[in-house]
């Protein structure tokens, strides 16, 4: 019963509310080889990881393992098949050692198991594939690169041969992530098949024996190594959709709204998640950044809504200086924002519509003296619903029992009310059916004509390219380019964001 | 929620259920009472003669309503007091300790100054009550505010510690003299009383619960600040994105929080007890944590709850003369606030009963 394929995956369709995260997507993996699943933020790698693991079951398609049909119902089942995956978020407990962490949920190991052979076994695996840690040490005093093998052997010690590992490293040094190529090559060539989740060019290029595409949860290309470039990659990833254009009257220069110079700040791990942006957005434009998830988009849009702290550089709003204030100094300077979590920053789930459309007015046109304007509030909020088409059941429900598309409605009606000079939107369609999405683009382009400025933050590149006046590119907290969107093509954007800032001459 | 096959399912209401809203503390209630019945019948004792007695005697009477009545106000003024803080999601379980240092530090003012009168004294001790649950409010408050330490062990530890400052007080330097060796303080002094309801023991505090009450419900309903509250109480995320100034709000918050129970240790040692004595207080500060949940939070509801409580203390009291013991009062208490714990789910959810899904092959073992 020998095949060729270790696994393969046939058709797979997998379903969520709205969205089909992926559509009849074929895979397949040989022994012993390093796969690379490619593909953007939200192209449904992990989806499609996650249905191969047992995580979730496909509604359409077939899985073979080793020739025959498998139906995995958790990741345990699949474990025992043999597949096992590193998530991006361990599951580590971390006052255990490393050696109970291993066997924790292993369900061959007996009611009191012996330590110390467990310990050589795992002490074994390490030395194998050089993958150093010691097997007695807690996994609080463990590095993140430690952790990260504990992950790996976790699933050598329960005898995987597959073994998948999500964006492994998104959160490594470059120290680190060598280490780990190294540990992976030494498996491959043990016979082990790993599949790699990655948005990142020059790790395919690395190592990867075999690279599938995916976008917009589709399979569009298998590249063998040697037999594709770094720019074969950026187009299959970025997809060759014909940009829809829409109508839009040429940008009025005005004066100059938002100035970032120079600008640093940290990320939430304390290292540097900005580094050296300056940018400039003019009063009538709106200025797209593009860039994978994850390359700086989050703290660019909290450093510009006062969110989180500079640690060097300026930023000017209407030639302020407000690189020390918080984000009640930029909501007065007329800063408005639609964050990407919507229900966790931009509204307030548990409170009604009437409530959740004052957050910005309250302590302004909202109030008397300590108290508020409850019918001011309550006209305010009939209003705005009837003239940005939010539909309610009432007034008075809370707000999280409502759909995606009215939420972000609701939340651009509060925001664009407040006559703001500047408006961030951030992934301001995500998980909007089209209506919502065209609502919704409409009503900023009207915001550009009416003279905001407008700083758009997506990973949509049709977005972006639809929108944008310029557009300006992020890879790993840094500006790799800002070019003008008229003329712009998706090859060259698409290369800037996998970081390669001299692609001019490459992409003609 | 599995069991066995999976034969119940929570789904989630597209809205929360108003009729659920009214009935689940109804049903909470009587199926606490249903509890209690069962011990009752164990302990040989006929439930519902008891129940009819408890109610008859703690609502049916004059006496029994005043006294009903007079229960009510710490339980109500403890239970504002929690409430405020629980509007903004911090569990301040130290309504005890802040009760009682509101009580030492009015009793303070008392004491020191036994010759003024009560135009100057009652203020001013009120004032201390507040002060004094105020400050005890607010030590848990600072560290939860800047470091994110948890504050519900904080404030219940700081529990004991207030209980035992007041127990040392009176055991040792505020002893009365001329007290047998009782430990009580000196008896206060007429200006350091509250004024009472004609011949009855329903004193001043009452008033101090009413109106605290009504203002709270404006606070909450219709100022800044309450919307302040309501929005970090939901979403610290979307209250920073507002820019609110969330650590301030939670010192503020507890402060009020602990100020509010404090008075409510000053109306019983000024009102009622008039001197310190320990444990004068069975637990009014987590009693009232019952009553604020029971309330769902609304001031108004709290004071309406108050009194139902007042009276089930009340009527405990008089049925352990048929040998019931009063324990059961707590134990009934304990049981509504875990019926309507449980009972909250259904606001969110519904139960539906399904039948076990199709089996599924399982994976099978496969060699590689």
């Amino acid at each position: 019963m020998s095949t060729e394929f270790l696994v393969q995956l046939k058709g797979i369709t997998k379903r969520f509310p709205g969205v089909v995260a992926n559509h009849q997507v074929d895979l397949t993996l040989r022994p012993g080889e390093i796969h690379a699943l490619l593909g953007e933020n939200g192209s449904g790698k992990s989806t499609l990881m996650s249905v191969l693991t047992g995580l979730y079951r496909p509604d359409e398609g077939e899985i073979y393992i080793g020739g025959q049909r498998v139906h995995f119902r958790s990741p345990h089942d699949a474990i025992k098949a043999g597949v096992g995956m590193v998530h991006q978020h361990f599951k580590l407990v971390d006052t255990f050692t490393v050696a109970q962490n291993v066997i924790l949920g292993d369900r061959r190991v007996p009611f009191i198991p012996s330590m110390s052979s467990i310990e050589e076994e795992i002490a074994q695996i390490s030395s194998g594939y050089g993958l150093a840690v010691n097997p007695r040490a807690y996994v609080w005093h463990l590095s993140v690169g430690e952790k990260q093998r504990v992950e790996i052997i976790k699933m050598l010690y329960r005898g995987c041969s597959v073994l998948i590992l999500d964006e492994p490293t998104a959160v490594l040094t470059i120290q680190e992530s060598r280490q780990l190529f190294a540990n992976i090559r030494e498996m491959a060539a043990q016979g082990r098949t790993v599949v790699v989740i990655t948005h990142k060019l020059h790790e395919v290029m690395e190592i990867a024996d075999r690279v599938t595409v995916l976008c917009r949860g589709e399979a569009v290309a298998t590249f063998e190594r040697g037999g594709f470039s770094e720019r074969d990659l950026a187009l299959a990833m970025v997809g060759r959709d014909v940009v829809s254009k829409v109508e839009k009257p040429a940008a009025r220069k005005k004066d100059v709204v938002l100035d970032l110079q120079d600008v640093y700040a940290l990320n939430d791990l304390g290292r540097l998640g900005l580094r050296s942006i300056s940018l400039t957005v003019y009063g009538g434009e709106i200025l797209g950044i593009a860039g994978v998830a994850g390359n700086g988009q989050r703290e660019l849009s909290e450093v510009v809504t006062g969110l989180r702290p500079v640690i060097r550089g300026h930023i000017l709003m209407d030639g302020v200086e407000m690189s020390g204030e918080g984000p009640r100094g930029f909501i007065d300077r007329g800063v408005a924002h639609i964050p990407e979590d919507r229900l966790g920053a931009g509204l307030v789930p548990g409170l009604n519509a009437v409530d959740n459309l004052i957050l910005k007015e309250y302590r302004r046109k909202m109030a008397r003296g300590p108290f508020l304007d409850r019918r001011g509030a309550e006209s305010n909020a009939l209003d705005l619903i009837g003239r940005f088409g939010v539909r309610l059941s009432s007034l008075y429900n809370p707000v999280k029992y409502m759909s995606g598309g009215n939420l972000q409605r609701l939340l651009l009606a509060r925001e664009i009310s407040s006559e703001p000079r500047l408006i961030v939107a951030v992934y301001p369609v995500r998980g909007l059916d089209i209506a919502a999405t065209e609502a919704v683009h409409r009503l900023l382009l009207e915001q550009r004509a009416q003279g905001t400025a407008v700083l758009l933050i997506s990973e949509d590149l049709d977005e972006i390219f639809k929108l944008s006046d310029h557009i300006a590119v992020l890879f790993e907290g840094a500006v790799t380019g800002v070019l003008p969107a008229a003329g712009a093509d998706a090859e060259e954007i698409g290369l800037l964001m996998m970081g390669s800032r001299k692609t001019e001459e490459q992409a003609v | 929620m599995k069991f066995g096959g999976g034969l119940i399912t929570l789904e989630k209401r597209a809205a929360p259920s108003p009729v659920m809203a009214v009935l689940v503390p109804v049903i909470s209630v009587v199926l606490a009472l249903l509890v209690g019945a069962v011990f009752l019948k164990l302990t040989g004792q006929g439930p519902f003669p008891i129940y009819m007695e408890m109610f008859s005697r703690a609502f049916g009477t004059r006496y029994g309503l005043s006294e009903t009545i007079v229960k009510s106000i710490p339980l109500m003024l403890a239970g504002l007091g929690v409430a405020v803080a629980f509007r903004m999601q911090l569990w301040n379980i130290g309504g005890e300790g802040q009760l009682f240092m509101g009580a030492f530090a009015a009793t303070w003012v008392a004491l020191n100054f036994p010759d003024q009168p009560a135009w100057f004294l009652l203020p001013l001790m009120f004032f201390a009550g507040c002060v004094g649950g105020g400050v005890w409010g607010l030590i848990p408050a600072l560290p939860r505010a800047y470091m994110g330490v948890n504050e519900i062990i904080t404030t219940l530890m700081l529990n004991y510690v207030a209980i035992l400052w007041v127990e040392y007080l009176v055991y040792g330097p505020w002893k009365d003299p001329q007290g047998y060796n009782f430990p009580l303080t000196a008896k206060f002094s007429a200006g350091a009383i509250l004024p009472t309801l004609g011949d009855s023991r329903i004193h001043a505090g009452l008033l101090f619960g009413l109106t605290i009450a009504v203002v709270l419900w404006v606070v909450f309903n219709r100022t800044r600040w309450g919307y302040e509250i309501r929005v970090i109480g939901d979403s610290p995320g979307a209250a920073r994105f507002a820019g609110m100034n969330i650590p301030r709000n939670i010192l503020v918050v507890m402060a009020v929080s602990g100020a509010v129970c404090g008075l409510a240790g000053m109306a019983e040692v000024s009102g009622l007890m008039h001197r310190l004595q320990p444990g004068f207080s069975p637990g009014y500060g987590y009693t009232a944590i019952i009553i604020a949940w029971l309330a769902k939070l609304n001031p108004l509801a709290i004071v309406l709850v108050a009194f139902l409580f007042g009276g089930l203390q009340v009527g405990g009291y008089i049925v352990q003369t048929s040998g019931v013991p009063a324990t059961m009062v707590a134990m009934l208490q304990g049981s509504v606030l875990f019926f309507i714990l449980g009972g909250d789910i259904l606001l969110r959810y519904r139960l539906r009963w399904r039948r076990p899904p199709d089996t599924t092959v399982k994976g099978k073992e496969v060699g590689t």
